[in-house]
């Protein structure tokens, strides 16, 4: 039980806290099963060369990475095949140590609220407020406005949207649609996050702000991988990077 | 892979305190239960009124065959309660007392109220349309007539009262108008049939209209039902959104439709009441009763709009449920 993060842990209710537990005795008691994990991935799409070949690895719950590359190396197909909105043409992804090449899709979409993820374009929907659409995961779960309400206007606000809550996305800036998209993936605080260049419309210093978040849900549990080519963020961390190039994956330690 | 240990503030720690400063500024609801998939008003519009129509016309035919349902069950009360018996003239037997006896017989009957013989002179005036007035009917064999009334809702069994008829006054014949009344029955219920299939064709019509329609609507928000897709949404939760919207349209488009249809009746029965004097208003009336429909009418009216909303929403929950089970 010592690697239960504490502070807001005693917030959660019971069935989640239960969750927590199981997931923690189960990844650091009996050998953790990687939140993913790749075996001879390839992808090509349609008749054309493979973007991507020869994946093999492995990210272990609770790890913090930067996934890297020049543009057009695969790094959003790769978030994508972890995603499973795209399916790899050869090898196998298993995620939270489920192999998923014949998963149903009730179990898709178990998996899928497990994960949290911030599009590069944004994905936001243009006709739901801020707050509306940063509260989506949970209202598709079919969870109680009031129950989360709170919770959704204190992460609104840490992310400097405070104001913004009530406008719809069109009339929102790109740093600000950014720092949306990220809310609406913390707010359900997966096991696994992924993020496509999550910090490449804002501000040096709202960069740094938008990644102590990062850190903060990854010390909560979350797995965090970052997509971006952006160095000087990536610098101000030491961890683990996969770098992308030439479709093949390069793991710097 | 290191573990960051930078001294930030504590997500969850940091909330009481912002929670103090907003409390009071945290609206009830900032949620404004905004449909999930945004409304296409332009298709939407076009969607309810056909809807709207086919509700009208389903109205229209569902309250038709209710109005013949309803005046054909009192042609046949009235037919069928009454009964008759006709005796023909025989030169060996005394045309009085075969009718006093008939009468006597008729009387015996259970369920039967009176029995009145027409006399002479009554069956006589009932040729006077075919034959004219003043002319002498002495040499003439006029059958007579006796009518039976019976006791409402009473079908008494005519065996008995036929058999001692034929032993006790030959040539007596009893009608009981069974022919008629089935003749009527069949002419009604192939009204309220047809009114029936007409209703079942407005239904799946509306259906064909809702599936491409939604159709339609899942293909303009296919950014939508993905991101929905990626923050854990079913198809369930996604077909339902769907059913919601759709519903609330089919159910606009049917009060509107049926609304119509009820005032258009209404109209309707006012015109015909300030015929009623008029030949062209007896007929009318004649034939459709008072035109004003029963509650049952109402009724029928009712649930057909809300009949065609449940479709509305059930077939787009069926058709988004087959286009995301075919689309991955």
């Amino acid at each position: 039980m010592a690697g239960i993060p504490s502070g807001h842990f005693v917030l959660l209710s019971r069935r989640v806290q239960a969750r927590v537990r199981a997931y923690y005795d189960e990844e650091f008691d009996e050998g953790a099963a990687p939140s993913v994990h790749f075996e001879n991935v390839g992808v090509r799409y349609g008749m054309g060369p493979e973007v991507l070949r020869d994946l093999t690895f492995s990210i272990e719950p609770n790890s913090f990475q930067f996934l890297t590359g020049p543009s057009g190396a695969g790094k959003t197909t790769l978030l994508r095949l972890i995603l499973l909105s795209v399916k790899p043409t050869r090898g196998l992804i298993s995620l939270f140590g489920e192999d998923v090449s014949r998963i149903s899709k009730n179990e898709l979409t178990g998996l899928r609220r497990r994960m949290g993820v911030v599009f590069q374009d944004f994905r936001l929907l243009d006709h739901l407020t801020t707050y509306e659409n940063v509260a989506l995961p949970l209202r598709v779960q079919g969870k109680d406005e009031g129950s989360y309400r709170a919770e959704v206007v204190e992460l609104l606000r840490w992310v400097g949207l405070g104001d913004r809550m009530h406008m719809l996305p069109p009339v929102l800036s790109g740093g600000e649609k950014q720092r949306a998209a990220i809310a609406r993936a913390l707010i359900v605080r997966p096991d696994l996050l992924l993020a496509d260049e999550p910090t490449g419309n804002v501000d040096p210093s709202l960069a740094k702000r938008l990644l102590r978040l990062f850190i903060e849900l990854n010390r909560l549990g979350t797995s965090v991988v970052i997509a971006t080519h952006d160095f000087s963020l990536m610098d101000q961390l030491n961890v683990r990077r996969l770098v992308l190039g030439d479709g093949r994956l390069h793991i710097d330690e | 892979m290191s573990r960051m240990n930078a001294p930030q503030p504590r997500l969850k720690r940091a909330a009481p305190q912002k929670e103090q400063g907003g409390a009071k500024r945290l609206p009830a609801s900032l949620s404004r239960n905004a449909p999930l998939v945004p409304v296409d008003s332009a298709g939407g519009q076009a969607l309810a009124a056909v809807i709207a129509i086919l509700t009208f016309l389903a109205a229209l035919c569902a309250g038709g065959a209710e109005l013949v349902s309803a005046s054909s069950a009192q042609w046949r009360s009235e037919i069928a309660r009454e009964v008759t018996i006709q005796i023909r003239p025989n030169p060996q037997r005394s045309m009085e007392d075969d009718v006093a006896r008939a009468v006597v017989l008729a009387r015996q009957t259970p369920g039967v109220e009176t029995a009145q013989p027409f006399t002479k002179e009554e069956s006589e005036r009932l040729l006077e349309p075919w034959l004219g007035t003043g002319l002498d009917f002495k040499d003439l064999p006029v059958p007579r007539l006796i009518v039976i009334k019976l006791k409402e809702d009473e079908r008494p069994d005519f065996g008995p009262l036929r058999q001692s008829l034929q032993k006790d006054v030959p040539g007596a014949t009893l009608d009981d108008h069974a022919l008629w009344v089935s003749r009527l029955s069949t002419m009604a219920n192939t009204i309220i049939g047809t009114g029936i299939f007409l209703v079942a064709l407005v239904l799946v019509a509306a259906g064909l209209a809702v599936v491409f329609a939604t159709r339609g609507a899942m293909a303009g928000n296919k950014e939508v039902v993905e991101v929905l897709h990626f923050v854990g949404a079913n198809d369930d939760f996604i077909a339902k959104e769907f059913q919601r919207r759709f519903f609330r349209l089919g159910l606009r488009g049917s009060a509107f439709g049926a609304g119509g249809a009820l005032v258009l009746t209404i109209i309707l029965g006012l015109i015909t009441r300030s015929w009623r004097a008029s030949p062209a208003g007896d007929q009318i009336e004649a034939l459709f009763g008072a035109f004003s429909i029963s509650w049952t009418g109402y009724l029928v009216v009712i649930l057909i709009a809300l009949l065609v909303a449940l479709v509305t929403g059930v077939v787009s929950r069926l058709t988004v449920r087959r286009f995301l089970n075919g689309n991955g």
